[in-house]
């Protein structure tokens, strides 16, 4: 499979997508922040702000003091992505939010779609009712991956 | 496999916490959970990310919480434990947190 996230200098990525891809990636953090923003208590983002103490005291108190700079967090690399997904050349730091965004539309998308580790290893079944989901999903993972390579890549 | 050595019993999950001095003393150890959503690669790129570790070092954590569904990734004071989750968080990754 030839690169389609590939480092090219100190700092410099090359981005090679489809028109289609792009097109996707733009759309997918807005439909992302519109649920963050209108139903902050859906069941699809529960990946995205897990529990940190078993302790109900310990864990509103942790969610209190967290919540806002992770959901900030998270606006703020869902807008590098959209800003940046027409472009062919991303800088390292571009790269490291597109990670996190892609990473976070996993999350969103598996959990809706209860991935599990056979979601893999299964083919794509056209007559799916959720195979266009199903493939996002692959699309995202595929392309997720690349972008760490080319991190780890440094 | 040795998980007895980094996971202290589940029973110790029970204990009230804080009940004298020791109990609060004990040192905070943060654990992370295996999911099928998290990649291989990326939970091994966070490890090296957040807490400086070695390719080899963040492998082995990583393959850790693969294959036995969780794995001790750091620890220490409360403060400690509570920023590090909050930064594991931050990544996606499923953290929790609990006095080793």
């Amino acid at each position: 499979m030839s690169e389609h996230v590939e480092r090219v200098g100190a700092g410099e990525i090359r981005l090679r997508l489809s028109r289609e891809e792009r097109e996707l990636l733009r759309r997918l953090p807005r439909e992302l922040r519109a649920l963050v923003d209108g139903r902050p208590e859906a069941p699809d983002l529960r990946r995205l702000f897990p529990p940190a103490y078993e302790d109900p005291d310990s864990e509103a108190e942790y969610r209190r003091l967290t919540r806002g700079e992770l959901v900030e967090g998270r606006r703020e690399a869902l807008r590098v992505l959209e800003e940046t997904v027409g472009r062919d050349r991303l800088t390292e730091e571009d790269l490291h939010a597109w990670l996190g965004a892609l990473n976070d539309l996993r999350l969103v998308l598996g959990t809706r779609l209860g991935v599990t580790a056979e979601t893999y290893e299964r083919e794509l079944d056209p007559l799916d009712p959720r195979a266009h989901e199903l493939a996002v999903y692959a699309f995202l993972t595929w392309l997720q991956e690349q972008v760490v390579e080319a991190l780890a890549d440094a | 496999m040795g998980s007895a050595t980094l996971a202290p019993a589940e029973v110790e999950l029970e204990e009230p916490v804080a009940e004298d001095e020791d109990a609060r003393d004990r040192p905070w150890i943060v654990v992370v959970w295996d999911d099928p959503i998290n990649l291989m690669s990326y939970v091994t790129f966070v490890f090296q990310k957040l807490f400086g570790y070695s390719r080899e070092k963040a492998t082995e954590l990583m393959l850790q919480v693969h294959n036995e569904g969780k794995a001790v990734v750091s620890g220490g004071t409360r403060e400690k434990a509570e920023a590090d989750v909050s930064r594991l968080h931050a990544h996606g990754l499923w953290a929790t947190m609990r006095q080793g």
